[in-house]
């Protein structure tokens, strides 16, 4: 270890040579999930979490160095390490590629994913199967950063199938529990049907193309294809799909809510901070073939849109604390998928960023909540815990107010403004306000949210007798992702300037003041409302309880009953398709022939009675018969 | 020339049925030459003259004295006329003879369809013709025939052997095969003797459904 | 009266054969039995015959000659068998040797 820092060093303060590092961000976590996994449980939960931890935190050791590299000769670079496979003109390379892009999207993985790892340490504590906790953990960091620093759409999509199979797993980590399994197995299969649309979508680009080198595909397309080209728009949408499945957005989102079955951290680290923004990545990097397929866009736009208030209101209604954190993940998303949609991809790689600090706080205060009172996530159940859990307290507020978007201090203001000044300079009136209509909910849920937790009475024994978290791995984590999450953390501009275009709104200020000013008022004049309902006037709320309210409150509760819809137009009738194949209809037929054939056997079986005459008469028989034939056809003819 | 081809016709086809019916063994056998002999006058009468002179050579003097080898070294005696008299019931024959006649008639039936107008004059068909034919393009045909004659020879040595008289055995299903085919039970002496004698256990894999 | 019809050639080949084979079906004796069987096959060699006469084809006699190699080698066979079956089941009934049934 000493040695590799060393080396570390001189390499640093010689060259800055990222080619030598860049490979080391995931063969550094590739390399702790292989000595977790081959210790066979044979490592103790301090070593488990250590190897864990440790090759998370040299990762973004690694980055942070790459980072300063990057900063000194922001150039991008492309190392290729090996061809992949050779088949004739196919020969995609396991090639890396470093630009602004990539390297935010390392920095928020390796960095928030140490955070989050370490806190998992202290989450993790007394708990079964820390080895196994961490071999799948690191294994998701290891496919992450391949899927945001491959160079090609194959490799691309082998860190995208890595994520989802490490969500699968993660998800499914209580495992003894199959209410897990199947949050498990419904996550896994939607995401598949992405990842099918991402599949055929890479096919038709490369039939095309002749290429999946992703830099390749975006100087080739633009001379291929004109701008609306039918193709270029199925391409756009296959790609838009494969988004969708992973970033959780109408109508592939049902998954993301279930998700929450893991544990705390997970929902952190891959349902809040990274995975399920690679849909956003993915648009962002293919932004080429989505500035040429205006339809496309403007869908991605809608989609996410709309998911931003079905997920805002569905968000209002949830009870249990996690849930929330889930919905207001897939509008925050939402938020990124609409900045895309009006072509601002660099606003929403921003809002990526600050999105993955607060959520990435929210998720683990919330970790620290649930922990501390005894695996307690109701928020029905919870109440007045602001005394007894400061750290979780301030993490809440600081990460909601970044949420809501409090004004001025808040990293979550300036991307979320950023994201509607976009959309107003893209004369999108209609995403606009959607936008704002967001903020609106967006503030009421958090203070909801923040509300039912913490203020009020306690209103069970787990939460009367809730235990403060202690030691490093459970403040430093809280403290150091709150800071990120104030206006500090919209102080670290992406470097996209190269990679991404400028977005409609870059140099344009007209409107831009009473745009923030409207902004502002919004989150504000929510949080206020909040407030006044949740804390001050609870007996408003009263009509939500009996007739339309309740119906509503059921709906919004059950996120508008897209899982019932589901349910009863696909899975019922698939499983009941299964069921029936089960019982096996086509084998019986089979069954059935194979008894004609036993019959016919048994029956022929006993002309076989060994007496020769009998034989020679039945072989007269037959010739007779078959000559008799033969005459009646002659004279037929 | 006609006249001798129906004649010899009606000659071996009375001489046939004479076999066939004949209870005796030995008599069955001369009705045979019999018949065969008037086959061989239907191919003088017909014109071939080779063919006629084989089945006498061959048919009638080879193979039916190997028929009456046999049946003189099996020394039937009366009781076995007497046993073949009595299995000759009209019971017994009545249904093969009109099977029989079925087949028979639709071949005649078949042959006047077939209408071929073709008249049979004699002559033409000499031993030179067939040996010219035989040692020519067919001489696969002498090569097959000597295969034949060398297996056929080979079985009958091996099939007619005598000496080691097996006892008719009984056959290998009505024996005990689980002393054979399953290890030695983990019974103790006292214990009842493993099932020998009954049924066969089922190895035939007969499936239940 | 110029010479047969073929047909009347075949037509005394039919009988033969039908003979024959009558012969087969109900004789139990093994004996009669192989003489059915030679029967048929001279009724057999008969046609042929009578086709390569009426034909004017040698054909006729090599096959003619295939035929008496059958038989020859048949006759053989069969009769060793016999003795076997003589030897065994001291009867020449051939309806006892029915154990080899399916």
């Amino acid at each position: 270890m000493m040695e590799l820092l060393t080396t570390l060093s001189t390499t640093v303060s010689t060259t800055l040579s990222t080619t030598m590092l860049l490979p080391l961000t995931f063969l550094l976590p590739l390399l702790g999930t292989l000595i977790l996994a081959f210790s066979r449980g044979t490592l103790g939960y301090r070593s488990s979490a250590l190897v864990g931890v440790g090759s998370i935190g040299l990762a973004a050791l690694v980055t942070a160095v790459i980072a300063l590299g990057f900063a000194a000769d922001p150039a991008p670079q492309n190392m290729t390490l090996w061809t992949w496979i050779s088949v004739g003109d196919f020969t995609p390379s396991m090639g890396l590629a470093l630009d602004g892009l990539a390297l935010t999207m390392l920095g928020v993985i390796t960095g928030v994913g140490f955070f989050i790892h370490l806190f998992a340490a202290w989450y993790m504590r007394g708990e079964e199967g820390i080895t196994r906790f961490y071999t799948y953990m690191n294994l998701f960091v290891f496919s992450m950063v391949l899927l945001v620093l491959g160079d090609n759409l194959l490799l691309l999509f082998l860190g995208w199938e890595g994520v989802g199979m490490c969500s699968y797993l993660l998800i499914s980590y209580y495992y003894q529990n199959s209410a897990n399994g199947w949050a498990g197995f419904k996550a896994f299969i939607i995401t598949r049907i992405g990842d099918v649309f991402l599949a055929i979508g890479m096919f038709l680009l490369f039939s095309r193309l002749g290429t999946l080198d992703i830099a390749e595909i975006l100087t080739l397309a633009p001379k291929a294809w004109q701008a609306g080209d039918t193709t270029v728009e199925l391409a756009a949408f296959l790609l838009l799909g494969g988004a969708l499945g992973k970033s959780a957005q109408l109508p592939l989102h049902t998954w993301l809510a279930d998700a929450m079955a893991g544990p705390t951290p997970v929902s952190a680290l891959i349902h809040a901070a990274t995975m399920v923004t690679a849909g956003v990545y993915l648009i962002a990097r293919m932004h080429g073939i989505f500035e040429l397929a205006p339809v496309a866009l403007y869908a991605t736009g809608v989609i996410g849109a709309l998911t931003l208030l079905m997920a805002g209101f569905a968000a209002l209604a949830q009870t249990d604390i996690k849930r929330v954190l889930a919905y207001s993940t897939m509008s925050q998303i939402g938020y990124m998928f609409l900045a895309l949609g009006v072509g601002a991809f660099d606003t929403a790689i921003f809002h990526l960023m600050t999105h993955a600090f607060f959520k990435a706080l929210l998720f683990l205060s919330a970790g620290a909540v649930i922990v501390s009172c005894h695996h307690e996530q109701d928020m029905r159940r919870l109440g007045g815990l602001w005394r007894k859990l400061p750290l979780a307290y301030m993490g809440f507020v600081v990460g909601g107010a970044a949420l809501a978007a409090l004004p001025l201090v808040s990293a979550g203001f300036y991307s979320k403004d950023e994201i509607l000044w976009q959309a107003l300079a893209a004369d999108q009136q209609g995403l606009l306000i959607a936008g704002l209509v967001g903020a609106l909910l967006t503030s009421l849920y958090t203070l909801r949210l923040i509300i039912g937790t913490f203020h009020g009475v306690a209103q069970s024994d787990n939460a009367r007798h809730a235990e403060t978290g202690r030691g490093l791995a459970h403040g430093l984590p809280l403290l150091v992702l709150a800071v990120l999450s104030t206006f500090l953390g919209a102080w670290i501009t992406p470097p996209l300037s190269g990679v991404l275009p400028p977005g409609p709104g870059e140099g344009v200020h007209a409107g831009h003041g009473a745009l923030e000013l409207m902004a502002a008022a919004t989150a504000l004049a929510g949080m206020a409302l909040g407030v006044w309902l949740f804390g001050l006037k609870r007996s408003w709320l009263r009509p939500a309880k009996h007739g339309m309210g309740a119906g509503l409150w059921q709906l919004w509760h059950h996120a508008w009953g897209f899982d019932i819809l589901y349910d009863w137009t696909l899975v019922r009738p698939y499983r009941g398709l299964v069921a029936l194949l089960k019982s096996d209809v086509i084998e019986g037929f089979f069954r059935l022939l194979a008894k004609l054939v036993r019959l016919v056997h048994l029956g022929l079986s006993r002309t076989q009675t060994g007496r020769l005459r009998g034989y020679a008469a039945t072989m007269v028989i037959g010739a007779t018969l078959i000559l008799l034939s033969l005459a009646l056809m002659t004279q037929g003819t | 020339m006609e006249l001798a081809f129906y004649l010899s016709g009606l000659t071996a086809v009375l001489a046939t049925l004479g076999v066939i019916a004949n209870p005796n063994p030995v008599h069955g056998v001369l009705y045979l030459v019999v018949s065969l002999l008037a086959v061989a006058m239907v191919f003088f009468s017909l014109g071939a003259p080779f063919a006629g002179a084989l089945e006498i050579i061959v048919y009638a003097g080879a193979i039916m004295v190997l028929f009456v080898f046999v049946v003189m070294m099996l020394n039937l005696g009366q009781a076995a006329a007497e046993q073949e008299r009595l299995w000759l019931k009209p019971r017994t024959w009545l249904g093969p003879s009109l099977l029989a006649a079925v087949l028979l008639l639709t071949l005649i039936g078949l042959l006047w369809q077939g209408n071929t107008q073709a008249m049979i004059e004699g002559g033409g068909l000499t031993a030179k013709g067939a040996g010219t034919l035989l040692y020519g393009p067919w001489l696969l045909l002498v090569e097959l025939g000597a295969l034949l004659l060398l297996a056929a020879l080979v079985t009958a040595s091996h099939v007619g052997r005598t000496t080691p008289v097996a006892a008719p055995s009984p056959a290998p299903r009505d024996m005990p095969t689980q002393a054979a085919d399953q290890p030695v039970p983990r019974t103790t002496p006292g214990d009842k003797p493993p099932n020998t004698g009954g049924k066969p256990p089922n190895t035939g894999g007969e499936e239940v459904s | 009266m110029n010479g047969v019809p073929m047909e009347h050639g075949l037509v005394l080949a039919s009988i033969l054969f039908a003979l024959g084979l009558g012969g087969l079906m109900f004789r139990r004796n093994m004996i009669f039995v192989l003489m059915s069987l030679e029967i048929m096959l001279n009724a057999a060699g008969l046609a042929f015959i009578v086709a390569g006469t009426g034909w004017q084809q040698p054909e006729g006699q090599v096959m003619f000659l295939l035929v008496i190699t059958l038989a020859a080698a048949e006759a053989s066979v069969g009769l060793a068998l016999l003795i076997q079956l003589y030897h065994r089941f001291k009867t020449l009934n051939i309806d006892v040797a029915s154990r080899m049934r399916g």
